[in-house]
């Protein structure tokens, strides 16, 4: 039922929505199956030639070691999308939390955590993240966190705003008048009529995310060698940019069909023809 | 007729169904309207009366196919070029909707937007346009028409930008004006000034109309010819008269006896029954409050009133009397800045936190708009069953148990306990709203105009159970509504608000004869009743001696608008209260005497 319901609602999406949903998915398969289906290992060195072109052994070519490139896409795809939802997910999460809180919570403490949030989210992200790799180096686990913590204040703007608009709803004053604690009014009676607006702006923060890491990387401040993400796949391959190398253009394309991807989908079903 | 203005012939307008199937919403509708000659299309929501409105300006809502034929003078529905109805649309047809505020762009003067179709239509040159309303501002009866133009839209009232709002559908001479329920929105007393307006300068102008309502009552006053739909077929169509006098249609029949609810049981009216929930000189208001202990903005001053065991007691005002606030201070939604809420004696904190589950529990609100009152994520048994836990402790399959004995009991079939609020009708949630109150058992419901929004024909069978339940249950009820015909037919006590001061309470019955505070009076007379002569063709209230005046809190609040005002003593000293013979207690300078005249 539930499945048939969906079939039916991807059905229903607008041709962009459906473009947007094929990029999506095709994302998200390689991620998933991306390194088993890989020709070869991401870090041998296959290929004779550097920056060689398309072949039927090496379909998108060599990088500037000879590895192949195919497979290094297939296995920097799966970092940038997985670092990107678990980021995503901590954002939303510490957000969305947040912004509850300050909803159902005293004045005083909305106050606080609003202009908490203005502080932080005027602070460039790519500048944060620049101070922070360097003062405490490179690793996944802080470039998560850094990168997570950038996005809380956008989400926790739009939570804010709107739960602040449903707490003047009659289902919530009629709770309020019942008794019902801070919690349950958040959790129960606002949380679940925030989640479709909610979804639009995950799948945007995802996108962001998904560029910042990749930005980081190509700076170099993001993931280190041999571990590469789509970013640091264009960073590594930068000087065969003069010569049009399918390797740089290869992990380019991968980040832009991503995030266009994404936005279509958005853009699709958040128009209300899925309903 | 063959002068016919407007013909319509075999229209049908088709959307798609939740299911994805065709579904026609409009099914064979066929109507001629006469040259200067208003007709009524009147239904219950759903009639379809909306979308034949629109559909004579060649406009069907998102995805509606219109068919059929539709003439409006030489404009056809497939006509090309001017001589479509949408080329006409804003010139030769023009609209008046229902809700002026929304519809006004708060942001430009009101007079260029009321000259607006003119200017597009190049039909005047600006300054012959702003003559032209200025005229029609006169004809409207609007206050200052030479400068009240020049007011931005939430400078006006709510009945002045409906009255506005037909002169800019007047601007370009139209030869057909469509009303859009253009006064359902309004307070009673308002809707009585703007269909004066209307009237006057419909006739004035020569117009063609169609008018579109839910109100017989309203149709009564403004059209010649009635149209009465029901799920987008006719039922009934004659002149204003014999449907009023000889309804032939079983339909027409049950819309007339809905307009004046008798609530069919013999309320159990004990004469002086113990008090359960006692409100003592209540001020309440909102914004910040300052060192005297007055809000910003204060909203009810010194209420008082009670509420026997098992006893109706109405609150009646219109928009802005703070009916509402009461209703929520006593649910403890906002504190009071000064007065007292006691249940059996016992003084209520002032908010929730404050008060036990228990006193939570005796005292339940309802509001209005179920539409907003349950919440869309949660079906209906999950919304019953969380009061039945919270206040009961029941879960499980006793609260299943539960869940179907209140929808037993507000007449739904248990099988709506798994469905979501959005899937049920306007009536089925209102009952749904009324069951979570019932749920947690309580002594007293707060009801917040529960029967405001709904149809006339649901309203009379909502009541009907609100009757019910109170002889059943034993239940007390705060009615708080702006229509008296509803609170009459429930109540057995009626306290009228004006501007948040109680300016009259008493017996319902002392609500049927004079003597009434003149603000009573007024709600009371401007109740249209179902006949077509009722609308006086002058304003009964340019009369007010002290019309210009302003509000002041220190003397009586209805001063301004008050036609029996007495120089000298009602602009200088606050009035005194007078109890009447009849029991009700009046809040004015005018004896007995004078006000029973």
């Amino acid at each position: 039922m539930k499945r048939r319901s969906l079939l039916r609602r991807a059905g229903a999406l607008p041709l962009s929505g459906k473009i947007g949903l094929a990029l999506v998915g095709f994302w998200i398969l390689a991620a998933i199956l991306g390194p088993l289906v890989a020709p070869y290992p991401p870090g041998a060195f296959v290929s004779e030639e550097v920056f060689a072109g398309s072949t039927s052994q090496f379909w998108f070519g060599s990088d500037f070691l000879g590895r192949d490139v195919l497979s290094r896409l297939l296995v920097g795809a799966r970092l940038t999308m997985g670092l990107s939802a678990i980021a995503v997910a901590i954002a939303v999460a510490l957000g969305t939390g947040l912004a509850l809180t300050a909803a159902v919570g005293p004045r005083w403490l909305d106050e606080l955590l609003s202009r908490a949030m203005d502080t932080l989210i005027s602070i460039p992200s790519k500048i944060f993240a620049l101070v922070l790799v360097a003062a405490f180096g490179s690793s996944v686990l802080l470039l998560t966190l850094i990168v997570a913590i950038t996005y809380v204040p956008g989400n926790f703007r739009i939570a804010r705003s709107l739960a602040v608009g449903l707490a003047r709803l009659d289902y919530v004053e009629v709770a309020r008048a019942r008794g019902e604690g801070r919690i349950h009014i958040a959790l129960v009676e606002m949380l679940p009529n925030m989640i479709r607006p909610l979804c639009a702006d995950i799948g945007l923060r995802f996108v962001f995310i998904v560029l910042l890491l990749s930005g980081l990387s190509f700076l170099g401040l993001g993931l280190q060698p041999p571990e590469a993400d789509l970013g640091a796949l264009v960073r590594e391959n930068v000087s065969g940019l003069a010569e049009g190398a399918l390797a740089i253009m290869a992990p380019a394309v991968a980040i832009a069909s991503l995030t266009v991807g994404v936005n279509l989908l958005i853009d699709a079903a958040t128009q209300g023809n899925v309903k | 007729m063959a002068d016919a203005h407007v013909e319509v012939r075999d229209l049908c307008v088709t959307v798609r169904g939740p299911d994805g199937a065709p579904l026609r919403i409009v099914d064979d509708i066929s109507f001629d309207v006469a040259r200067g000659q208003m007709l009524a299309l009147i239904g219950e929501s759903g009639s379809g009366k909306t979308t034949i409105a629109l559909s004579l300006m060649g406009h069907g809502r998102g995805g509606a196919a219109i068919s059929g034929d539709i003439r409006v003078g030489d404009a056809t529905l497939d006509g090309v070029g001017a001589r479509s109805l949408a080329a006409q649309r804003g010139h030769r047809i023009t609209y008046v909707a229902q809700s002026a505020a929304a519809a006004f762009n708060p942001s430009r003067r009101v007079i260029d937007q009321v000259i607006e179709p003119a200017l597009i239509h190049r039909t005047a040159s600006p300054a012959t346009a702003r003559q032209r309303a200025v005229e029609l501002f006169r004809a409207l009866a609007l206050p200052n028409p030479e400068t009240i133009g020049s007011r931005y839209p939430h400078e006006l009232s709510g009945g002045q930008l409906q009255r506005l709002m037909a002169a800019m559908a007047l601007i370009t001479k139209p030869d057909l004006v469509i009303f859009d329920e253009p006064t359902t929105a309004l307070d009673v007393t308002t809707q009585v000034e703007v269909l004066q307006a209307f009237r006057r300068v419909v006739r004035e102008q020569g117009a063609t109309g169609v008018y579109v309502s839910h109100d017989l009552a309203v149709v009564a006053q403004m059209a010649d010819h009635i149209l009465v739909l029901n799920r987008g077929r006719v039922r009934e169509q004659n002149d204003v008269r014999t449907i009023l006098e000889a309804p032939t249609d079983d339909y027409t029949k049950t819309l007339m006896a809905a307009a004046h609810p008798v609530v069919a049981v013999a309320a159990p009216a004990a004469r002086a029954p113990e008090p359960l929930l006692a409100i003592h000189g209540i001020f309440a208001g909102y914004g910040p409050v300052d060192k005297a202990g007055r809000p910003a903005n204060p909203v009810l001053s010194d209420v008082s009133l009670t509420i026997g065991r098992g006893a109706a007691v109405g609150v009646i005002g219109e928009s802005g009397s703070g009916k509402s606030t009461v209703a929520r201070v006593v649910a403890g939604l906002l504190a009071p800045t000064a007065g007292q809420v006691t249940l059996d004696g016992e003084a209520l904190a002032q908010t929730v936190s404050g008060r036990t589950r228990e006193q939570l529990r005796r005292v339940q609100i309802v509001f209005q708009n179920a539409d907003v009152a349950l919440n869309p994520a949660h079906n209906v048994g999950d919304i019953l069953g969380r009061v039945l836990r919270f206040y009961h402790g029941v879960s499980g399959a006793e609260a299943g148990r539960r869940v179907a004995q209140l929808l037993d009991l507000i007449r739904l079939p248990a099988g709506v306990a798994d469905r979501r609020c959005g899937e049920l009708s306007g009536g089925q949630k209102q009952r749904v709203n009324l069951a979570r109150a019932l749920a947690a058992e309580p002594d007293v419901i707060l009801c917040d105009e529960v029967t405001s929004a709904l149809d006339t024909v649901v309203r009379g069978a909502i009541l009907d159970l609100l009757a019910d339940l109170r002889r059943e249950l034993g239940l007390a009820y705060l009615f708080i509504s702006h229509d008296i015909a509803t609170v009459k037919a429930l109540c057995d006590d009626i306290v009228v608000l004006y501007k948040g001061t109680r300016v009259e309470s008493g017996r319902c019955e002392s609500y049927s004869t004079a003597p009434f505070h003149p603000y009573t009076d007024l709600l009371i007379s401007s109740v249209p009743e179902m006949r077509t002569d009722w609308l006086a063709d002058e304003s009964f209230r340019n009369s007010a001696p002290f019309a210009g005046m302003n509000e002041q809190p220190a003397l009586c609040r209805f001063l301004p608008r008050c036609p029996v005002a007495i120089s000298g003593r009602c602009d200088t000293i606050a009035p005194p209260l007078q109890s009447m013979a009849a029991g009700n207690i009046i809040l004015c300078h005018r004896t007995e005497e004078e006000l029973a005249r």
